[in-house]
């Protein structure tokens, strides 16, 4: 399945993921600060939704945010 | 391609910071696109495999801290020298790459000079023009790029065409100029914008690489904290206003010119 993982000490919170992730995965809860005293945001996705599309790594100015996908295994 | 393991599982990273950024995080405004321009062209410089050939020139504005942030050598320059600077540097060391970083108060405002003679000698540099409308770094005057009716510090009743004529098009600017080999002008709003934006900062290395000539990515760009907006109103700024003022487009590319006139010669 595949994910994104955010970089909270490079994160500023300027919220420009959120609208761009097509199925709304990244939430501005405010749960915690990061080194810098600024909120970063949070990804939560229980269902797996993620489909690794990059759109919110594409629109991130600070690059903090990684997506993985999964490596598919050649059936032998 | 980097492949990582977690909880049994193999992955790999398909999206994280170019290798041609340092490490230090980005000290620009949140929700600022220079942070989004020094991402997609250190991503260009990645895929080209140049970056051990580049030389980058960093301005005066928001864009020299640029030099902190890309893993590669930078030459911080006087106010609106970056292209002359760059000649010499190209001129001296002809196999390097040449990239400059501009911000409109240098490159439209206290540079035109150097910015117009650059690409009219066409020199094989490639500068990227970050459009975002006012002077950030000095607290929000007015530029030479500034709309009609856009209230800044210098202009608090708005800008007036009357006392202060109009919002300087640099790209149509240098268009017509021989020297030229590739002028696009590309914005930042969206993740498909982007992405375009990308593909002409691709390009416009290729022009150096190709020994074609000059060439110029205008990027519209935010300024959220001196334009008193959210992100989120700073990007839609740019969609509604600002690509009305300054029309997207490729403004001269010179392979789509030697194609049609291959096809004229053929055709005899």
């Amino acid at each position: 399945m595949p994910m994104i993982e955010i970089l909270d000490d490079a994160c500023k919170g300027c919220l420009l993921c959120v609208p761009a992730c097509p199925h709304e995965l990244i939430h501005n809860t405010k749960a915690k600060l990061n080194k810098r005293g600024l909120y970063p945001v949070e990804y939560v996705d229980p269902d797996g939704k993620c489909t690794g599309c990059r759109l919110c790594a594409i629109v991130c100015p600070d690059a903090a945010i990684r997506v993985y996908k999964e490596v598919k295994k050649k059936s032998a | 391609m980097d492949v990582i393991t977690i909880e049994g599982t193999e992955y790999k990273v398909v999206a994280e910071r170019p290798k041609s950024l340092t490490d230090t995080p980005f000290t620009y405004c949140p929700g600022c696109n220079h942070g989004t321009t020094h991402k997609i062209i250190a991503e260009v410089i990645d895929e080209l495999g140049i970056q051990h050939r580049c030389i980058g020139i960093a301005s005066v504005g928001c864009s020299v801290f640029s030099y902190e942030f890309f893993d590669f050598d930078f030459i911080s320059v006087p106010h609106g020298r970056a292209l002359a600077v760059a000649t010499g540097a190209k001129r001296m060391r002809p196999d390097s790459v040449l990239m400059t970083y501009q911000g409109d108060g240098d490159l439209a405002a206290i540079g035109t000079a150097e910015t117009i003679h650059a690409c009219n000698r066409g020199e094989r540099v490639t500068c990227i023009f970050v459009n975002n409308a006012i002077y950030g770094m000095t607290g929000g005057q007015m530029a030479p790029t500034t709309l009609l009716g856009m209230k800044t510090t210098t202009s608090p009743l708005g800008r007036d065409a009357k006392r202060i004529g109009w919002p300087m098009k640099m790209s149509e600017m240098l268009a017509p100029l021989q020297g030229a080999a590739y002028i696009a002008r590309v914005s930042m709003h969206d993740a498909k914008h982007i992405l375009k934006a990308k593909a002409a900062i691709k390009k416009a290395f290729r022009a150096q690489l190709e020994d074609k000539g000059f060439s110029m990515v205008e990027v519209l760009s935010n300024c959220n904290v001196n334009w008193h907006m959210t992100p989120q109103e700073g990007v839609k700024f740019i969609e509604e206003q600002m690509t009305k003022n300054f029309p997207l487009g490729v403004y001269k590319d010179v392979w789509q010119e030697e194609a049609a006139k291959q096809t004229a010669k053929e055709e005899g």
